[in-house]
């Protein structure tokens, strides 16, 4: 018997479920993309029949890390750009759990770019949300990694020197295995690519475009957008990893002269590294987490197991 | 140094099997009745370079590597740079000879393979063995391997040498040999071994010098084990089986102990991208109900100091191995010192809540690895283990019936959903998994997945549920309750028996304390020195978080003086001891060593001599002589 009763539960949910009677109201500003990602998470938890207990919601700092104060699950608001290590080994522990890990541009692609990096190359099957505002915000209005070049700020008074970080191409290049772009101002797209990303089999990203209107005015509200995936406009073959890099340029490029172009840009179904651990034999069959729960299990003991070499 | 032991010191350079061939020739020493004792000493280079283990084998127990030594087989650099005019380096190929002499010890013997070193290329060897009756004996080991099997049998050859030499019986090393070695390999070497034993036999007056190995015998069955074994074995009984880590020179021996056991017993190992994500991953794991563990050496541990403040924060337990080598910075990466003492102490913003653990012997880090994860998950704290590369690496014979012990995966203070049922929530349904007035500040823990349990776990200060908040009220009851449990923590470590060691006369005038790796030296030069009619005891100290107070007081209180042992330049333990006990500046003075390599015990016998009963000038420059406040 599970010692954890919540995983697997397959009860029909209401999205109202999600919130938090403790901290009903989040404290984002009036405007903020972010509510977009937590409506949309919301949505697609209980499209999904998720249980709050089931999930673990691992965030890094910044507006983006209070996601977790906002949406009612188990949760671990972490440290600035380390939601993904935790995340996860969260997830290989106890691989019933749905793991989602959050955060902000800058936890994402700064301070934490290389924990992407490399859950995006062992293809972690959890599921990654980075709230991309372009900016940021907590802080009071800093130059970001996507910030675009020439974007003035209080740090950056003459204007960023430097190009912005790709999110689409770095994701690709680095071996995520679902790849998404999608906008808070476009919430029945948003809730269907969460849906898909939590599904996916392997490490799901998700760039989230969620505008600052308070730090960051001058950038797009992201509307009009187009879904790249249903534009006649845009051809191109989401499972083929040169078409999707194309589209993926084309994408980044767009953004910063006026164009939000969002949609799902690569789906790849090479196994998840939970698989590829397990086929190895170094992950064991049943949940670790579950054993320590387990009174009929007999533990090893160094004496009867390793000491011979010893002798 | 006894007369009847021997200490062999096998010399090479990287890469040349020195390590493999010392561990089998102590093992089989170990099996032969024997106690023995292990010192490696190594560059930090794949491939060539100064390079020796010794061996100290003696009839009766041994604790440290003992004062010089007094048989070197020296085998040659086969990766030695060329000699070149102005290099700093100057001949390599002559050092695995030249480099050892200086602490070879009067009377010892020389073996050197004469197919790849030559004495003329050493300044003065001949009035050097002249002056200090050494016996030296000049064999071409690399042909007789090249005879038998390949050259780099030689080190078989080597083995043969001393043993005929050293009246060891070649059954004893052949039969482990046979053990280790596939037979095809296995009946080359023992050609080698053959012709190597017979040549001094046949050549030499091999009665001449009188070195000896005792005959011994155990009590019980042995088994030669490192302190980065006992550490992975600790954690192992403790149920640990999940560990992440980034390789770093020493920390990297326990994490590959463990990774290549933990697939053996369902467990998980994962090396990843850096020492944040590796803390962050035990973190991870522990959250979600595994018990669990990460580390590193001094820079590695740099970037745990974030997580390690998060494991504070949200009360996750966690232990981190930290395994010190000499610093700052990158520093001597193969060379032991123990001066990242406050680097684990205070390292990371906010008041601190962690425990650490410095275990001397091998025996120690056993019994004090496993300590260190029941408080852990007992108390929802970072539990750190701090030694270094010079106890990590270490191997000594110990009695197999110390891990004959019963696994404990106790997950500590957690609840089950059954207790869920009943336990305190808020009034929007989430779990009170911080609350304020708990016994010992503990408030038990639910795990993600289980119902009725669901929390924040936040390194931002929280109230109960773990909303994040920053009312004055919340924030002195939760500072209160994480900083109770290190009280409750003290209370609970004084019922153990032992942890700190107290060694010799309980009524001596005298005392030396020290921490971790050096314990072992110490005890052994309090024995010499009450040989010497002083009157000595020694207080090893491994619960260096929280402080044992009243224990170290009483040390302290109970003589006249006390120097402190320390393998650092700044005497950061003696600091320590003043700062918890605030007081006793007159009482202790520091003797310290920060070259590279460990004490030997004849080194805090002159130190003590020098410094407590003479004016405190100390004969070499090895040493430094801090005094007392007062002095």
């Amino acid at each position: 018997m599970s010692a954890f009763s919540a995983i697997g539960e397959d009860d029909e949910r209401d999205r109202n479920e999600y919130t938090p009677g403790l901290e009903p109201q989040p404290t984002w500003c009036p405007g903020c993309g972010d509510f977009g990602v937590l409506k949309a998470l919301k949505g697609a938890a209980a499209e999904l029949g998720l249980s709050p207990e089931e999930m673990l919601v691992s965030t890094g700092i910044g507006c983006s890390g209070k996601l977790n104060s906002y949406f009612d699950s188990y949760g671990f608001h972490t440290i600035h750009g380390r939601s993904l290590p935790i995340a996860r080994a969260a997830k290989l522990s106890n691989p019933g759990l749905t793991v989602i890990a959050a955060g902000g541009d800058g936890d994402g692609y700064g301070i934490g770019g290389n924990h992407f990096m490399h859950t995006a190359r062992e293809n972690h099957d959890i599921t990654y949300i980075v709230f991309n505002n372009e900016i940021f915000g907590l802080t009071k209005g800093q130059t970001s990694p996507t910030s675009p070049k020439g974007h003035k700020s209080k740090t950056q008074p003459h204007g960023s020197a430097k190009d912005p970080i790709r999110p689409l191409s770095m994701s690709l290049n680095a071996g995520a295995s679902y790849i998404a772009r999608t906008a808070a101002v476009n919430p029945n797209q948003a809730k269907e690519i969460i849906v898909e990303a939590i599904e996916h089999d392997g490490f799901s990203h998700v760039d989230f475009l969620t505008q600052c209107p308070t730090w960051n005015k001058d950038a797009k509200q992201y509307v009009p957008y187009i879904d790249v995936n249903d534009s006649e406009d845009y051809e191109f073959d989401n499972t083929s990893r040169s078409e999707a890099s194309d589209m993926m340029f084309k994408t980044e490029n767009a953004l910063h002269e006026g164009t939000v172009l969002t949609g799902r840009y690569y789906v790849d179904d090479r196994p998840s590294y939970q698989q590829e651990k397990q086929r190895i034999g170094e992950i064991p069959d049943e949940p670790l987490a579950e054993r320590y729960f387990d009174d009929d299990y007999e533990w090893e003991r160094v004496y009867d197991t390793f000491l011979d070499k010893h002798k | 140094m006894t007369d009847d032991e021997l200490i062999w010191r096998i010399a090479g350079g990287s890469g040349d099997g020195i390590a493999s061939t010392s561990q089998n020739f102590a093992k089989a020493l170990m099996r032969a009745g024997l106690h023995v004792f292990t010192h490696r000493h190594y560059p930090s280079r794949i491939r060539g370079g100064h390079t020796y283990t010794e061996v100290r084998v003696s009839a009766d127990p041994v604790r440290s590597r003992g004062d010089g030594y007094n048989f070197l087989l020296s085998l040659g650099d086969s990766f030695a740079r060329n000699p070149q005019e102005n290099a700093y380096y100057g001949n390599e190929e002559v050092k695995p000879l030249s480099e050892n002499l200086d602490e070879l010890n009067e009377g010892g013997v020389i073996v050197y393979d004469s197919g790849l070193l030559d004495t003329d290329d050493i300044p003065n060897f001949e009035e050097r063995v002249e002056e200090n009756n050494w016996h030296v004996y000049d064999i071409d080991l690399r042909t007789i391997a090249r005879d038998h099997g390949r050259e780099v049998m030689r080190n078989t050859a080597g083995v043969a040498v001393t043993c005929a030499i050293a009246d060891i019986e070649p059954q004893v090393i052949k039969s482990l040999m046979e053990d280790a070695m596939p037979e095809k390999i296995f009946e080359p070497n023992m050609s080698v071994f053959d012709d190597a034993y017979e040549t001094v036999k046949t050549e030499f007056d091999a009665d001449a010098p009188d070195i000896t190995v005792p005959e011994g015998e155990h009590d019980e069955e042995q088994v030669l084990i490192s302190g980065s074994d006992a550490i992975a074995y600790g954690a192992l009984d403790e149920g640990c089986r999940f560990i992440a880590g980034y390789p770093m020179t020493p920390w990297t021996e326990v994490f590959t102990i463990m990774s290549q056991n933990l697939p053996e017993v369902g467990g998980i190992s994962e090396q990843v991208e850096d020492e944040i994500a590796a803390a962050a991953l035990a973190l991870g794991a522990s959250h979600a109900g595994v018990k669990a563990m990460s580390g590193s050496s001094g820079g590695g541990f740099a970037l745990m100091s974030e997580p390690l403040g998060l494991a504070e924060m949200t009360e996750t337990p966690v232990v981190l191995v930290e395994a010190m080598r000499a610093g700052p910075s990158t520093g001597m990466p193969t060379k032991p010192e123990q001066a990242d003492l406050e680097h684990v102490l205070y390292t990371s913003q906010g008041d601190s809540h962690r425990v650490v653990f410095a275990p001397a012997g091998a025996e120690e880090a056993y019994r004090q690895t496993r300590r260190a994860f029941q408080i852990a998950y007992e108390y929802q704290i970072p539990s750190i283990v701090l030694y270094d590369q010079k106890n990590g690496g270490e191997l000594q014979n110990v009695p197999a019936s110390v891990f004959d012990e019963e696994p404990n995966p106790d997950l500590g203070s957690v609840v089950t959903e059954a207790e869920l049922a009943d336990a305190p929530h808020d009034a929007s349904g989430k779990y009170n998994r911080f609350q304020h007035d708990v016994e010992d500040g503990v408030s038990p823990r639910s795990i993600p997945g289980q119902e009725g349990g669901r929390y924040l776990a936040t390194g931002n200060e929280h109230m109960p549920a773990g909303h994040i908040s920053e009312d004055p009220d919340n924030r002195v009851s939760q500072v209160d309750r994480r900083t109770q449990k290190m009280e409750a923590i003290r209370a609970d470590l004084d019922t153990d028996e032992g942890t700190n060691a107290h060694y010799g006369p309980a009524d001596a005038q005298y005392g030396i304390m020290t921490f971790g790796s050096q314990q072992g030296t110490v005890e052994e030069a309090v024995d010499e020195l009450n040989d010497r009619g002083h009157s000595v005891k020694s207080l090893g100290v491994s619960e260096l978080a929280p402080y044992p107070v009243e224990e170290v007081t009483e040390f302290i209180e109970s003589v006249d003086e006390v120097l402190v042992v320390e393998m650092n330049a700044s005497a950061q333990f003696r600091g320590l001891t003043q700062k918890e006990l605030g007081r006793f500046g007159e009482k202790l003075s520091s003797l310290l060593k920060y070259n590279g390599n460990p004490f030997e015990p004849a080194e805090i016998v002159d130190g003590f001599v020098t410094s407590i009963v003479e004016d405190g000038t100390l004969p070499g420059h090895e040493t430094k002589f801090v005094p007392a406040a007062s002095d």
